[in-house]
């Protein structure tokens, strides 16, 4: 099977005239399909710029990246948004859900860009949402949902075009630790029974135990790049514990 | 790929019902005022044309020509020539003319009861009404049998009702005139003041010929009115009248007119011309405010534009090409321009027939205004537009991602 990801020789740098930054220096990294990756590493270690390239939200200044066999590297603004309209599902940090639209809007939200009829937007949409276990909330505003919630909807937005790379930037940071072990548990759960490809970008190494593989980037160099030993299960975990926003859901 | 683009803009707009509404307000406005603006100066326009008509439609004036007395010529009027005759020859042998009715005009000195007045009594003839626009509001014009016999009637002006009558009804009194009692038949419609000063209603109507036979003893008149048969036949009835006076009156090529014709056209060109301009004025200050309700869309949509950078780069990270997001406050700005514009015809409408109301004017609603402005608001939404909308496109989906 091709690898999702081959990137060979990545180089970056930010020219802003007075200083040059090398943010990566050939960096070289591939990942194969229903891998889960941890790409960790401090603030300045260039993990932001890493994922911005693997999210095609950015182009390296030299070196390939072949994302599902295409080297999208040199890739124009229009063709970018093309492949992460197709092939990339983004979850962030601050969820960046569409304020005062409902869930289900927000979810349709990259079908609309590609086109996908209206009812099979509708279709799929709900899908998307059942997955994340938030079917009963279809028509809530984002502020009408906690922070949990929000966060599996954007992971249903993600999901909704069936990407072939699912990208999570520190997706637990704005998250207390047990809605954060939440998320880890559908991200887990995702990636073992869909199969689908999931890299998360964090700097909290507890977070980084519940993949499978954990990559080190510090300076612009990749580190470190093993499989994570003593991986924790976010569903054992859980059943372990029971919150209270989940006893208030079961009795509301 | 538009359509979608179309259902996101309108989106957007929705969920932002507040600010939407805001920025349709300039534009609101403007296309409001511009109705309005517009249709008060028609309206006023009309109101001015309709008063000129008022002073008689398609009037001519025939006066006789001045007299030379051993080289000294007299005024307008003096020259004996004109006749009722003239005047019945022009009526039968001038196609463009409608009706006629000679005048002729003496100082009189009134008296009723104790009370005295002196004014000017008006021979006329039963077409008066017609032809001057003015007819008897009580009691009844005189009739053509009135002015056949010479009849001593009279139609007087509200003037004459205060002064002799000290506002008691006067149908049916006797007043003396030169000691010749008249029987008031009629009061003439109120008119006030002319533009010139003149007290309109200080006159007293009598038959042309009790004038001629009772009072001057001539068998002349100094003036006649004539009516064009329509607005467009007023020249040509100038010109027949012209040629069977000069023929009655046998003057020989090369010798000069014996009697001067004139119209009003002249004095409602002027004054339809005061008021077109003063209609401009007025357009074209609302169209300024409509100018400026546009750079208010655009001002709110740059405003938008920073406000809304992270929602553009969530579009642009989940694939929204730099054309959709441009499209989309494209569209955002041109349906506010649209909006804006509708709700601005809805109230320029209503505003143009309320002003109609309070000023009592003729209602005057201009389409050109209507659908100029509509066109226009939608122009200015595209113009206004087009530069945060490019702003919002040209933005990195990563700076606008991480944008607070």
């Amino acid at each position: 099977m091709e690898p999702v990801i081959q990137l060979r020789n990545i180089n970056k740098v930010y020219d802003t005239g007075a200083v040059r930054v090398h943010a990566l220096r050939d960096v070289s990294l591939q990942i194969e399909p229903g891998e889960f990756v941890a790409i960790m590493g401090a603030s300045g270690s260039g993990k932001s710029t890493l994922m911005n390239i693997l999210g095609c939200l950015d182009r390296p200044t030299s070196g390939e990246y072949l994302l599902d066999g295409n080297d999208v590297s040199q890739y124009s603004k229009d063709e970018r948004a093309d492949i992460r309209n197709q092939k990339i599902g983004f979850v962030f940090q601050g969820f960046n859900l569409l304020r005062r639209t409902s869930t289900l809007e927000n979810i349709e939200l990259p079908l609309i860009y590609g086109g996908v009829p209206a009812d099979e937007r509708l279709r799929r949409s709900r899908k998307a949402l059942g997955e994340v276990g938030l079917g009963h909330k279809e028509d809530s505003h984002p502020n009408q949902l906690s922070g949990g919630q929000q966060q599996r909807v954007a992971i249903a937005r993600a999901l909704v075009n069936d990407p072939s790379l699912l990208l999570a930037d520190e997706p637990t940071g704005n998250l207390d630790s047990h809605t954060a072990i939440e998320i880890m548990s559908v991200f887990q759960r995702l990636n073992r029974d869909a199969g689908i490809t999931i890299v998360v970008v964090t700097h909290e190494p507890d977070i980084a135990q519940y993949a499978r593989r954990i990559v080190v980037v510090k300076d612009g160099r990749i580190l470190l790049d093993q499989a994570v030993r003593n991986r924790r299960d976010a569903a054992v975990e859980l059943a372990a514990t029971v919150s209270e926003p989940e006893l208030e859901a079961t009795f509301s | 790929m538009n359509f979608p683009v179309l259902k996101i803009a309108l989106r957007a707009l929705a969920r932002n019902k507040g600010r939407s509404a805001l920025t349709m307000l300039g534009i609101v406005i403007g296309v409001s005022s511009v109705i309005a603006m517009v249709s008060l100066g028609q309206g006023a326009q009309k109101q001015v044309q309709d008063q000129i008509a008022s002073m008689g439609t398609n009037l001519l004036i025939v006066s006789a020509g001045s007299q030379r007395t051993g080289g000294v010529r007299g005024g307008a009027g003096t020259s004996t020539t004109l006749t009722p005759d003239d005047v019945e020859a022009i009526l039968k042998n001038a196609p463009a003319v409608s009706q006629a009715s000679p005048s002729i005009s003496s100082s009189v000195t009134l008296v009723y009861g104790n009370q005295n007045w002196t004014t000017r009594a008006e021979g006329t003839d039963s077409n008066y009404p017609s032809i001057r626009a003015r007819d008897a509001v009580s009691g009844a014009f005189f009739t053509d049998s009135d002015v056949r016999s010479a009849a001593r009637v009279a139609i007087i002006g509200q003037t004459l009702v205060n002064q002799l009558f000290l506002g008691a009804d006067p149908i049916g009194q006797t007043i003396r005139v030169r000691n010749l009692p008249f029987r008031v038949v009629g009061v003439l419609q109120a008119r006030g003041q002319s533009q010139f000063g003149q007290d309109q209603d200080d006159t007293m109507l009598i038959p042309y010929t009790t004038v001629m036979k009772k009072l001057q003893a001539t068998t002349y008149i100094p003036t006649a009115y004539f009516s064009a048969a329509s607005d467009t036949l007023t020249v040509d009835a100038q010109q027949q009248i012209g040629a069977i006076l000069r023929a009655r009156h046998n003057l020989r090529q090369g010798q000069v007119d014996d009697f001067t014709v004139r119209n009003l056209t002249e004095v409602a060109e002027t004054a339809a011309e005061t008021s077109k301009v003063m209609t401009m004025l007025l357009g074209g200050i609302a169209a300024v405010s409509l100018l400026v309700g546009g750079i208010g869309i655009m001002n709110i949509m740059m405003v938008s534009v920073t406000e809304r950078t992270r929602e553009i780069g969530i579009r642009m990270a989940v694939g929204a090409r730099s054309k959709a997001v441009q499209y989309q406050f494209l569209i955002e700005a041109l349906v506010l321009g649209l909006l804006g514009g509708l709700i601005g015809i809805v109230l320029g409408l209503a505003a143009s027939f309320t002003l109609a109301i309070v000023f009592s004017w003729p209602q005057s609603i201009s389409p050109l205004a209507v659908f100029g402005s509509a066109i226009f608001s939608m122009l200015i939404g595209v113009f206004f537009g087009f530069y945060p909308a490019r702003k919002a496109a040209n933005l990195d989906p990563i700076d606008a991602l991480r944008f607070e």
